[in-house]
């Protein structure tokens, strides 16, 4: 148990060791991922942040390294790996959901290095949902407003201080150095036990877990009648790909100047057909009803095939940003009744 | 080891392949010593080649493993990449990342088969190493039947080593062109057309097809009248590729990834898929 004077000192106290982010208010109003500073709390309003947390794991961009530009020469390719960052960080008040999502990302990422290393160098300190949102549904795809995967500390906010749970073992240690910490109470205990109970666990009536969709055959669910009036509507922008925690995919290219170079990836979009377009012409996804169908194949399909759970966390973002109303939870009922 | 790093490497020759000058391969050696005794691929399979400052391109290669100590890349010029690539020179600095993708199973499901190999234009690539491998490993492979063709005689691959397959007694080979040439005393007809003349048998047998969708599309029931089936038949898929690891979401048929989980495929895989590729 800390007291909210008690947190934010921990905090202050970690900032040496940390660059400490959060979701904090901008001029504009909007939550997003920022720098806390000097024992700053992150805002606990209810929801996620704007932008998604991938950008801790998989910034935008990454650069996988440098090289001298100089065609023809005789130093050109030879490599450079790019200059490693300082100091590791610190994310306070990610939702379970969030901290989910890095869990999922990192099964197609078991073997790419900077994604890894971001992992080893993130320290996740997560926040659970005592209200949920008109949005999110993280119970549909699996996830819990208390869940503790992907994080290294869970916080639960009281009356009048915090509660911390620690999930991993460099968790626990960073708890320890909280020096005003203290065991909680029994009504404290008691407090937390409530908000686990009260957190929503169970799935709408008469919806069967999304997860079934395994068992479906894959070219049923490719042939629904309703991808075409469903990708209608969709004007391919990427919102939802940029925004969504689990969406993963990503160009490489190569950036030069003067001499200096660098080949840098960043996220890139299913939506967009240059996405799949060949060299001659030719492009697999060229109709937009195959881009949608692909999106949303990909997190309710092929990505459960190949690792087990759906690649949504439900934190509701594509809902709530998409400019034309698409709603992931209607497709995966759609799918469901397939 | 991180698989996005490309080993430095060098242009060590290039042949222009066609008449019309669209298609060079480039002989590449990699530049340490350590690189080249670590590179062991499978026929079949693709390397990512790097150009600094323009980017990185899935090719197949060329060469067979038993080609020691270089490889091979026929580059048709298409995009930004090829066409820089086109323009470089022997000697050039360039990289290369591999070897991807998983390659014809030439050790495991083709050993002691009949093998048919079928070719249109320059999809010849990863079947000339496959073919090179094969006839290194002769006696682990039964009757080997070559169907190759191309639009005009010009616009063949490898023209020395055609002839040189044409003389061997333990190879049978047809090469075609779509139309009569001036010149040309070999055989004329699109490659589906030689295929069903040449009716090779399906017993105990294999056949890599590689080409233009129309060319496969039409290829294949000319076999199946004569009693093929689609898991004796083996393709190789391409799509725009980035990571070749199954990562950046680029290439994806339905649930596979051609870089990953392909290039090569069985028909009747294929069949199974979502037609994105």
């Amino acid at each position: 148990m800390l007291p909210r004077a008690g947190f934010q000192q921990w905090l202050q106290e970690l900032s040496g060791q940390f660059e400490i982010f959060g979701p904090k208010k901008n001029e504009k109003a909007i939550v997003s991922w920022q720098r806390l500073e000097g024992g700053e709390l992150p805002d606990m309003a209810p929801g996620v942040p704007k932008g998604s947390i991938k950008t801790f794991f998989f910034p935008q961009p990454e650069t996988l390294f440098e090289f001298t530009a100089r065609p023809k020469q005789d130093d050109s390719f030879r490599l450079r790996e790019p200059e490693k960052r300082q100091k590791p960080r610190l994310v306070v008040g990610v939702r379970p959901c969030d901290a989910r999502s890095v869990l999922l990302n990192s099964m197609p990422y078991k073997e790419d290095p900077y994604f890894q290393q971001n992992r080893q160098n993130v320290i996740l300190v997560g926040l659970a949902c005592r209200n949920g949102c008109s949005t999110c549904f993280c119970t549909w795809t699996g996830g819990s407003p208390v869940g503790t995967e992907g994080l290294d500390i869970l916080v639960f906010e009281l009356e009048d201080g915090f509660v911390l749970e620690p999930v991993t073992e460099r968790g626990e240690s960073l708890l320890q150095k909280a020096s005003s910490a203290r065991d909680a109470t029994e009504a404290e205990r008691q407090a937390v036990q409530e908000i686990r109970d009260n957190a929503p666990t169970s799935l709408p009536e008469a919806m069967e877990p999304a997860s079934q969709l395994v068992q479906k055959d894959l070219m049923a669910l490719y042939n629904a009648p309703f991808w075409q009036q469903l990708s209608d509507s969709c004007i391919n922008c990427g919102t939802c790909t940029f925004l969504c925690p689990t969406c993963y995919c990503f160009d490489i290219q190569d950036e030069t100047l003067r001499g200096k170079g660098r080949r840098i990836r960043y996220w890139d979009s299913c939506m967009f057909p240059l996405f799949t377009l060949h060299a001659s012409g030719h492009n697999p996804r060229g109709e937009k009803v195959k881009r949608v169908r692909n999106r949303f194949m990909h997190k309710l399909k092929y990505f459960p095939e190949r690792f087990g759970p759906l690649s949504c966390v439900g934190c509701g973002r594509c809902v709530r940003d998409c400019p034309v109303n698409i709603d992931i939870r209607q497709v995966m009922k759609e799918l469901l009744a397939v | 080891m991180n698989p996005y790093l490309p080993y430095p490497a060098r242009i060590d020759d290039i042949v222009i392949e066609t008449e019309d000058g669209n298609l060079k391969t480039f002989k590449l050696v990699l530049e340490d010593d350590a690189d080249r005794a670590g590179w062991h691929h499978v026929p079949g399979q693709f390397a990512m080649l790097s150009i600094a400052g323009k980017g990185e391109i899935p090719i197949g290669i060329a060469s067979s493993p038993t080609e020691k100590g270089h490889l091979l890349f026929t580059v048709n010029r298409a995009g930004v990449v090829t066409t820089a690539l086109h323009k470089m020179n022997v000697g050039d600095p360039i990289g290369v990342r591999g070897p991807l993708g998983n390659g014809f199973p030439v050790d495991s499901e083709l050993k002691g088969k009949n093998i048919v190999i079928i070719a249109g234009g320059f999809a010849f690539t990863t079947l000339r190493s496959t073919l090179i491998y094969m006839l290194e490993h002769r006696a682990d492979y039964g009757n080997i039947t070559v169907v190759y063709g191309a639009r005009t005689p010009g616009m063949l691959l490898y023209k020395e080593e055609l002839k040189q397959w044409q003389e061997r007694d333990d190879l049978d080979v047809h090469i075609t062109v779509d139309r009569e040439a001036p010149g040309w005393k070999g055989l004329v007809g699109f490659v589906p057309t030689i295929a069903g003349q040449v009716k090779p048998s399906p017993e105990n047998a294999a056949a890599l097809i590689c080409g233009p969708p129309i060319m496969i599309k039409f290829t294949m029931p000319p076999l199946e009248e004569v009693g093929w089936t689609d898991d004796q038949v083996y393709l190789s898929l391409e799509n725009r590729m980035k990571c070749g690891l199954g990562v950046c979401g680029h290439c994806n048929v339905g649930p596979v990834y051609v870089c990953k989980d392909g290039p090569v495929f069985t028909r009747s895989q294929v069949q199974k898929l979502p037609v994105e590729f």
